[in-house]
């Protein structure tokens, strides 16, 4: 875990690569443009391999260990020189920082396994490298409003960025940042969890609803786009209007000349 | 109880409609969790008590063989006697033995979840005899003839209300919801039992090998009546709980006082040692202690899942569940439920018929936060979830069960995922593609039928982030 030891922060480079992550790239392409930009901004240059998938955490989660390693193995080998690969899920962060060294032990192919655990300590989550290592001042140029921010568990407890999202929130002058009650419980998502176990999936998003609506926040952001599209999809079921958006793009739209929430 | 996965989709689909016991769920683990994080704030280095806590766990267990045999021998020489049992039916055996060969028709108990595992009460009552649960929680479960719902708490599915409802019914006690006056009516009936019963039944929480001690924490003192009134006391434990010193046991309590209810110190703590001594006036004539192994030693062969058997028993784990919190314990059908249950069960009972719990699961981790021993549960599903799915020679198998969740319909389509998320031009066509049929997707079979029942299904964006950045004019 990076944040847990500040040591392992490198000094600000001049090259990063980006792995946008397949959800990301798919569904919320712009959260993905705007982390980018932002990195940009500060006079960073990304490189984005245009190979790239996903990081195998869905066959992985399901027990397809085998599958996901051939397309983590495909992933690892487009982001060869020595620099920061930054993503920005909490979870694929965790997928390729936590599980690759896992995934590629167990002595089947030793040079392999180095190079997983070279490359998984390179991994940085997005808003985690935006505060700690770029160090980033965003200056606000929206109206005032109210936002409020759902840790999602693998940014928590698995890369262990507990306060990143929420220092670069309260950057932004016109924001006011609203705990959400019960924040660190988990929003159902669970990648295939979603659809395997529906019934339990919604029982867990329905509280979140309920305590997104208890915080009085306008806006709801989070580092996961798997958690956007939970909670996301079962706000506008049902009919309830808080902007859900992903942190990224959130800063963007904040931080442009003329912007507008 | 055997775990079915049809069973487990109809219990899960009626449970989380079930407003009342997931009311009270929400109230008495958001108390008890409340209280464990207070208790573990307000000392100095709560980290490093589960840093301490794990390492003597690890340490006891990489030392199993040689401490169960320590401990054998010293309980022997102070005259408790030891019981092996491979399985729950020889366990079983023991106990009806003893109670045979001294005429025993009644029994009291203490809480045990190895108890559980045996159901022994049931297999005691199938032979004549009677089997009384002293545990107010134990007890009112007993009352409403299920198992516990909660390792902890058995009857925390229930409100007062509720309790009221059954002493009433099953006691023909006046209704009332007045807590002291429940324990009382409780307690007259256990009085009797206490003084009538020839055993006294038992878990154990820790074994110590270096002096031949069985501990047991409780709080409301039936466990202390149960190992000292009835003439013999049978104590069950699974082979995991020997430690090796008595200077392990201190910090192994703080810990699973502190996590189990928030409490610095349980309010009784029981050392038992010996049978009755001749000087001594009280105290059971005779003392047994059965130790079972139902599968552990199995676990016990695998260095990575060997942390299931690190467990003390303390609940913290279903109490931050928000699976459990949910579904509530009866779902599982299992004896162990929650986070402890779906990596502890799916092993004991084999993959084929328990490993559907492993995927119950968001792997959201909070149950690592605040277990004891930090064992990595989510890893320990990640690992079981492989087991059940990859292809495994017959006789190869580590878990029980090993390849028998492996359907060729989700092969497939792993395969197939594997295929495309490994060529680089494909994903590229697909993706592309999917962005231009965007709402085209269908809505009403697969996982966008099940998504869609109570989200709104998620839109392809028009173009995907590879095609942004590639059009950028500055890139
Ligand atoms: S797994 Fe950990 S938290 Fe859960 S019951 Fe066991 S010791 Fe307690």
């Amino acid at each position: 875990m990076h944040s847990s030891n500040p040591s392992t922060y490198p000094a600000k480079p001049e090259q990063v690569y980006f792995f946008g992550t397949c959800l990301v790239d798919t569904i919320y392409p712009e959260a993905g443009l705007a982390a980018v930009e932002l990195m940009e901004r500060e006079g960073v240059q990304v490189i984005y391999p245009m190979a790239q998938t996903c990081c195998g955490q869905p066959p992985f989660n399901s027990g397809y260990w085998e599958e996901g390693r051939v397309v983590a193995a495909a992933q690892m080998a487009l982001f060869p020189k020595p620099i920061p690969v930054v993503v920005p899920s909490g979870s694929c962060a965790a997928m390729m920082h936590g599980h690759y060294p896992h995934l590629f032990q167990d002595g089947r192919d030793d040079e392999q396994a180095a190079q997983a655990r070279e490359f998984a300590a390179r991994v940085f989550e997005w808003s985690d490298f935006m505060l700690n290592v770029l160090a980033v001042r965003l200056q606000d140029q929206g109206p005032p409003v109210k936002v409020t921010y759902h840790p999602s568990c693998h940014l928590l407890r698995e890369m262990g960025v507990r306060e990143a999202p929420v220092r670069l929130l309260e950057q932004l002058g016109q924001v006011t940042y609203v705990p959400l009650p019960e924040a660190e419980e988990c929003c159902g998502f669970g990648g295939t969890f979603s659809v395997k176990h529906s019934d339990i999936s919604w029982a867990m998003v329905e509280d979140k609803r309920r305590t997104v609506a208890e915080s009085g926040a306008e806006v709801l952001v989070s580092m996961d786009c798997g958690c956007l599209m939970q909670i996301g999809g079962a706000m506008a079921k049902a009919g309830q209007n808080t902007r859900v958006i992903p942190l990224p793009q959130f800063l963007r739209q904040r931080t442009m000349e003329g912007a507008n929430p | 109880m055997i775990p079915n996965p049809t069973q487990f989709k109809r219990d899960v689909a009626r449970e989380v409609h079930n407003t009342t016991q997931r009311k009270n769920l929400k109230h008495v683990t958001g108390l008890i969790r409340e209280r464990r994080n207070a208790a573990f704030a307000a000392i100095e280095d709560g980290e490093g008590l589960r840093e301490i806590g794990k390492a003597i766990k690890q340490e006891s267990l990489s030392r199993l063989p040689e401490l169960l045999e320590q401990l054998e021998s010293n309980l022997t020489r102070k005259g408790i006697q030891v019981h092996w049992a491979e399985t729950t039916d020889q366990a079983n055996q023991i106990v009806l033995e003893i109670c045979r060969r001294r005429g025993i028709t009644q029994v009291i108990k203490g809480k045990s979840m190895v108890s559980e595992e045996m159901e022994l009460n049931p297999f005691l009552a199938g032979h004549g005899i009677e089997a009384i649960e002293a545990d107010l929680g134990e007890f009112i479960v007993q009352l409403a003839e299920k198992p516990p719902s909660h390792i902890i708490a058995p009857a925390i599915h229930l409100n007062k209300e509720q309790i009221a409802e059954l002493f009433e019914e099953k006691l023909g006690e006046p209704y009332t919801v007045n807590i002291e006056e429940m324990t009382a009516m409780a307690r007259r009936v256990l009085r009797g039992k206490f003084q009538s019963a020839g055993m006294g039944v038992t878990g154990v929480n820790f074994a110590i090998a270096d002096t031949g001690t069985i501990a047991l924490v409780e709080n409301e003192g039936n466990g202390r009546m149960v190992t000292s009134v009835p003439p013999v006391h049978v104590a069950l434990m699974g082979l995991e709980k020997v430690i090796a010193h008595i200077a392990d046991l201190p910090p192994l309590i703080r810990l699973l006082c502190r996590s189990a209810t928030g409490q610095s110190i349980s309010t009784y703590f029981n050392w038992i040692s010996y049978p009755r001594r001749p000087e001594e006036k009280d105290g059971p004539e005779e003392v047994h202690l059965v130790i079972l192994d139902n599968g552990r030693s199995t676990i016990y062969a695998d260095a990575e899942l060997r942390e299931t058997l690190d467990c003390i028993r303390c609940g913290a784990c279903l109490n931050i569940c928000p699976v459990y919190s949910r579904i509530g314990g009866y779902s599982y059908s299992s004896i162990y439920m929650g986070p402890i249950g779906k990596i502890l069960t799916p092993q004991m009972a084999g993959l084929e018929t328990a490993g559907h719990l492993t995927g119950a699961s968001t792997l959201c981790g909070a149950c690592v936060e605040v277990c004891p021993v930090k064992i990595p549960i989510p890893n320990l599903l990640l690992r079981l979830r492989q087991e059940a799915n990859q292809p495994t020679a017959a006789g190869k198998e580590i878990v029980k069960g090993a390849g028998s969740k492996r359907s060729s319909g989700e092969a497939m389509v792993w395969a197939g995922w594997k295929v495309l998320h490994s060529r680089p031009a494909a994903y590229l066509a697909l993706t592309r593609l999917a962005g231009l049929a965007g709402g085209l997707l269908p809505q009403r079979v697969g996982p966008l039928k099940q998504w869609s029942k109570f989200r709104k299904p998620p839109r392809p964006a028009k173009r995907t982030l590879h095609q942004l950045l590639k059009e950028r004019p500055h890139s």
